[in-house]
């Protein structure tokens, strides 16, 4: 590592004046920023530590939305809101392993937007409202490609706000080394429609499939998919699967959560 | 009843007490005062010349001591080669040059060009950076038969080209194998890949040097498996100290799994600059550094054929192999592919004719070495890969074209060299049937397709080779090593004993094991009992642990150094008794005079000879402590069949191992827990070679899988539980324990088991396009394979 200075702040207003110093950085669960440091790979400043901030903490349910703040990690999201909305929860709980879960914060994860991690996925898929300490920004703008999100310099997610589907399954076919997703598929079904969002899959990030959504809206059954295939041209090729795998797996696993949302 | 205790208990580990409560001492947590640490700069390209390195800015960089380069090891020795094949023209081995730092070239990424000495490991680091090679790139030699061409890049300019050697086996054989498999009723064939491995210890390599200006003394602290062969290759070889001025202390080593026998570049430049700045000089690999660094596994890409008549019966095998040894010699590379991976074709079959070519390789990657079983998981994989594919062809049973070539008859002399001593391997195939419960395959087979999932089972048999000896057969063959074992027994005044083995264990137990043998030839207690390993100081000279040897040789020679101190003390019990010593015998920790009421306790003896006050001082030297080399007559052959049942998921090419048996004869057992815990971790390697490992580079040889986010490690949520039994005994003729060692079985005999069973499922379910699937079987790899 280089060196770099490391200040904890308790309030959100500290944390933002402690982020203007120049090269400053955020610091979550530290399972993504930790290891690049170690590598040398950034050279921060300042590292501005979210983990004692109360109020970025917390799953709290208002009316049909769960809000969860930026600094949750992964173990308290899989606990917490498996009562209100299970396929989220579930989602947290496969995440890496037990150290991770209870390092790594949701905010961190969506600010990252690694384009094989677990929770873009079910951000976009949700239609969920990502808050940041200057505005709100919803899901189809936030993530722009490969770990590229609508975050301006210095600004921080506080809180995601998702609305609570009727019924949603992810489906995680994991990538052998990593475990993260060769391909992650988060299906959500509203009253006025389906939204399924692909993860791991594409070079462009994650991204909605429109033709399945549109199929699912009109009927919600596996069999909907029949004849729809995902194009293989802008699938990540690499040595844990090609284009066409992906492209494949796409199908079979918005199948599969298809049938398990159905229960 | 199980015995609680000596030879045939499972006692629980004695080390296992520290190493699970944090108190192991391994090489990183020693630190000397004054210490420096080492930043090396490694090659980022996989070949190019080297044309200078710019160090000025290094060397003004904050707290650094010094900076090197291969220009300060000009007159300094390369480090050696421990084997040299001869070619099947009789000329030996292509053996390039081995720099410490690299000089003139650069020939793999990973390769040390510069290493920055600092007062902080930071500060070395941050100065490292700072360090500017200067390196016009060539193109990288990554494929073997690419490099194998005419116009191939060369790795080394100086030799003819890049083959090593073209070794054949048993050359004289040759004809009469091609003739053999030219009029042969029915050939089965098979083309295959023995993927690379990267090691990945726990343990990541260290290497402290420490130099004594004041006695002229070096000493090394490393990550070894062997430290007295690490001190003959260093001192001997590269730096040219005398093995009196020089220590190798090797403590607690975390696994090793053959990357630590050798010896590298990092050890004989800490040692270096020990000596040239005075001060300590500690390194302690990074994870990344352990990927491009440590010598890597396997890698051969192999054809194999079998003929066989009508019947089944095995007439002939010819195979044609390239192995890549990377950009340079590692200390036994050149034996892997050869003398450990040729002689094991027979397997367990009377296969009356064998040829084996096997085409060594140097690439711009790291360089290969033996890396758990070495050779013999190549040789097993091809011939039950194979032999499978042939019971598909002919239509038999995989398990009785098996036993029909079984050979039954001990000693039996192999065509390709070795004699096998003794093995019964019907008793270890009954026993699989049984303990793998063969009979309810296929109702668990419909469970699975009920589930949409294809249920496979394979089934293989494997022979290894252990204990590589004798010495004067091995030196014969190309060693440039002895490949004895030495212990001595001391035993104190009043009756503890304390061994100290040349063996070293990284992870074997020999701490309980050994203990056990010697209480059980004296009938005390193994609390009284110690082992010493691991320091050349305080140790006879041995040659370590590898190739599951450690019983097999090195508790032999404690063995033989015991019976030593038992015949002296024998001698001091009958003078102390007044009774010959014919006529004593020791039992239960008591000499007993035959057929009297007459004893006295083993450490009343002890006593005596420590304080001889009453003693036989004319006859006898006062002390009980002995040394014993012991260099076996013969190598050790483990046997054994496993079973494997997979489900396969045909949407995703997913495989789930269900359920692995491994019956295993591994003669006589000291500790079955231990043999237990050695299976069961070398199940979990082979496994993972065979569905998840995989080190793969790109055409311009950089390292695809540098880190843990490629590359896949078994983790226990991909293995199922296993079923072991090693009830089946012959124990070995030749060495006093009748044990043979079993280390690497698992890692030898599991992998074709595996794909064995996922060609099986998929044959099951009518994909039967596809006859060979190579490792590791990916999801991916598995589905293009259904589709392709
Ligand atoms: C072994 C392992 C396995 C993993 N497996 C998975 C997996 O299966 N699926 C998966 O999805 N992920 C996986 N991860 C990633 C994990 O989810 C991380 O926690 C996540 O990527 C980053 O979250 P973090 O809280 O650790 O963020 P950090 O590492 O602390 O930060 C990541 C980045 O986000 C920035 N940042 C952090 N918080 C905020 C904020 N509130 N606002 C703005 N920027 C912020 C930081 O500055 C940094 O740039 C794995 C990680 C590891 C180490």
């Amino acid at each position: 590592m280089y060196e770099f200075e490391f200040a904890r702040p308790t309030s959100l207003a500290e944390a933002l004046a402690a982020l203007k110093a120049e090269d400053a950085q955020p610091l979550a669960g530290g399972q993504t920023l930790i290891p690049t440091l170690k590598q040398r790979l950034a050279s921060p400043s300042v590292l501005v530590s979210l983990s004692a901030i109360e109020e970025l903490k917390g799953v709290r349910r208002e009316g049909d939305t769960l809000c969860i703040g930026a600094a949750t990690t992964h173990a308290e999201v899989a606990r917490e809101a498996a009562a209100h909305y299970p396929a989220l929860a579930a989602l947290a709980g496969g995440i890496g392993d037990p150290a991770v879960r209870n390092r790594g914060t949701i905010g961190g994860s969506l600010a990252n937007n690694d384009p094989a991690a677990c929770y873009p996925a079910a951000v976009l898929a949700s239609g969920a409202t990502v808050v940041t300490n200057a505005r709100e920004i919803a899901a189809d703008d936030f993530f722009q490609g490969l770990f590229t999100t609508a975050l301006e310099e210095g600004e921080i997610i506080t809180e995601v706000r998702f609305p609570i589907p009727q019924a949603a399954n992810y489906q995680k076919f994991e990538q052998p080394a990593s475990l993260f997703a060769l391909v992650g598929v988060f299906v959500a079904r509203f009253a006025d429609g389906v939204r399924v969002a692909v993860t791991g899959a594409s070079e462009e990030g994650v991204y909605r499939w429109e033709s399945a959504e549109e199929a699912l809206s009109k009927e919600f059954r596996p069999d909907a998919l029949m004849g729809l295939r995902m194009n293989p041209a802008n699938m990540i090729h690499d040595i844990h699967g090609t284009k066409e795998y992906r492209a494949h797996l796409v199908g079979v696993l918005t199948r599969r959560a298809v049938a398990a949302a159905r229960g | 009843m199980p015995k609680d205790h000596g030879i045939g208990a499972s006692q629980k580990r004695r080390e296992d007490v520290r190493f699970l409560t944090g108190r192991g001492r391994y090489t990183d947590d020693i630190n000397l005062p004054g210490q420096a640490y080492v930043a090396f700069v490694r090659s980022q390209v996989a070949h190019g010349i080297l044309k200078g390195v710019d160090t000025s800015a290094a060397e003004a960089s904050p707290g650094v001591l010094r900076v090197f380069t291969g220009k300060d090891f000009e007159g300094v020795g390369g480090l050696p080669c421990g084997w040299q094949v001869t070619d099947r023209f009789g000329q030996p081995m292509q053996e390039p040059a081995h720099p410490v730092l690299a000089q003139g070239k650069v020939r793999h990424v990973g390769e040390i060009i510069a290493a920055v000495v600092a007062e902080t490991y930071e500060q070395a680091r941050d100065a490292a950076e700072k360090v500017v090679p200067d390196i016009e790139e060539l193109p990288a030699v990554v494929d073997m038969r690419a490099a194998l061409a005419d116009d191939a890049p060369k790795v080394h300019d100086d030799l003819k080209n890049n083959l090593c050697y073209d070794w054949g086996f048993v050359e004289e054989n040759r004809e009469a194998v091609d003739e053999a498999i030219r009029n042969a009723p029915h050939v089965t064939t098979l083309e295959l890949v023995n993927n690379r491995l990267v090691p990945n210890a726990m343990e990541p390599r260290v290497a402290i040097g420490d130099y004594n200006p004041g006695t002229d003394e070096s000493t090394l602290y490393t990550t070894s498996q062997n430290p007295h062969v690490i001190r003959l290759l260093m001192g001997a070889f590269v730096l040219g100290i005398p093995e009196h001025k020089l220590r190798v202390v090797a403590p607690d080593v975390g696994g090793g799994f053959g990357s630590k026998i050798f010896h590298y570049a990092e050890e004989a430049f800490c040692t270096f600059a020990a000596r040239q700045l005075k001060r300590p000089v500690k390194w302690t690999a990074q994870r990344w550094e352990s990927f491009m660094s440590d010598a890597h596994g396997r890698d051969h890409v192999t054809k194999i054929e079998l003929a066989l008549d009508k019947e089944g019966n095995f007439l002939a095998v010819r195979t044609e192999t390239l192995a890549n040894l990377g950009a340079y010699l590692s200390t036994f590379a050149p034996s892997v592919p050869t003398w450990l991976h040729g002689t094991l074709m027979a397997g367990n079959y009377k296969t009356p004719l064998i040829y084996v070519n096997v085409k060594a390789v140097f690439t711009n990657t790291v360089p290969v070495d033996a890396y758990r079983g070495a050779g013999r998981p190549e040789a097993t994989y091809q011939l039950e890969r194979v032999i499978d594919k042939a019971a598909r062809e002919l239509g038999m049973d995989p398990i009785e074209i098996r036993r029909k070539n079984f050979i039954t008859e001990f000693p039996y002399q192999t065509p390709v060299a070795l004699v096998y001593d003794t093995g019964n391997y019907h008793c270890t195939m009954d026993k699989l049937i049984e303990i793998a419960d063969l009979d309810g395959f296929e109702a668990r087979r419909k469970a699975s397709e009920e589930k949409g999932l294809l249920r496979g089972l394979g089934v293989n048999c494997y022979i290894e080779a252990c204990g590589i000896a004798p010495s004067n057969l091995v030196g014969q063959l190309g060693a440039r090593a002895g490949l004895y074992e030495s212990a001595t027994v001391r035993v104190n005044a009043t009756g503890g004993v304390v061994v100290m083995t040349g063996a070293h264990s990284h992870g074997q137990g020999h701490e309980t094991t050994f203990p056990q043998v010697i209480a059980e030839m004296i009938g005390i207690d193994e609390s009284m009992v110690e082992i010493v390993h691991g320091d050349t100081a305080n140790t006879p000279m041995g040659m370590g642990t590898y190739g599951s040897r450690s019983i097999a040789v090195g508790g032999a020679a404690m063995v033989r150094a015991a019976e030593k101190v038992i015949a002296k003390a024998t001698k001091i019990a009958a003078h102390l008794m007044e009774a010959a010593p014919e006529d004593i015998e020791l039992k239960g920790g008591e000499f007993i005079v035959k057929g009297t009421d007459k004893r006295i306790a083993w450490g009343d003896v002890c006593l005596a000879a420590y304080v001889p006050h009453n003693y036989p001082l004319e006859e006898l030297e006062p002390g009980l402590e002995e040394t014993a080399f012991y260099d076996p007559a013969n190598f050790t052959f483990p046997a054994g069949a496993y079973a494997c049942e997979v489900e396969v998921d045909p949407e995703t090419g997913k495989v789930t191992i269900d359920r692995f048996a491994a019956a295993d004869d591994f003669g006589n057992v000291i500790n079955p827990m231990i043999v237990d815990g050695q299976v069961h971790g070398g199940l979990g390697q082979g496994i993972g070679q065979a569905l998840l490992e995989g080190c793969v580079y790109d055409e311009n040889g950089q390292l695809l899988t540098g880190s843990y986010m490629d590359y896949a490690m078994p983790r226990a949520s991909n293995l199922p539980f296993f079923t072991v039994d090693h009830s089946c005994k012959t124990p070995c003729t030749h060495n006093p324990l009748g044990v043979k060692g079993c280390g690497e079985a698992g890692a030898i005999g599991s992998p074709p088991a595996v794909v064995n069973a996922v060609i099986d499922a998929l044959h099951r379910a009518g994909h039967t396009h596809v006859t060979h699937i190579d490792m590791p079987l990916t999801p991916a790899r598995v589905w293009q394979a259904i589709h392709g």
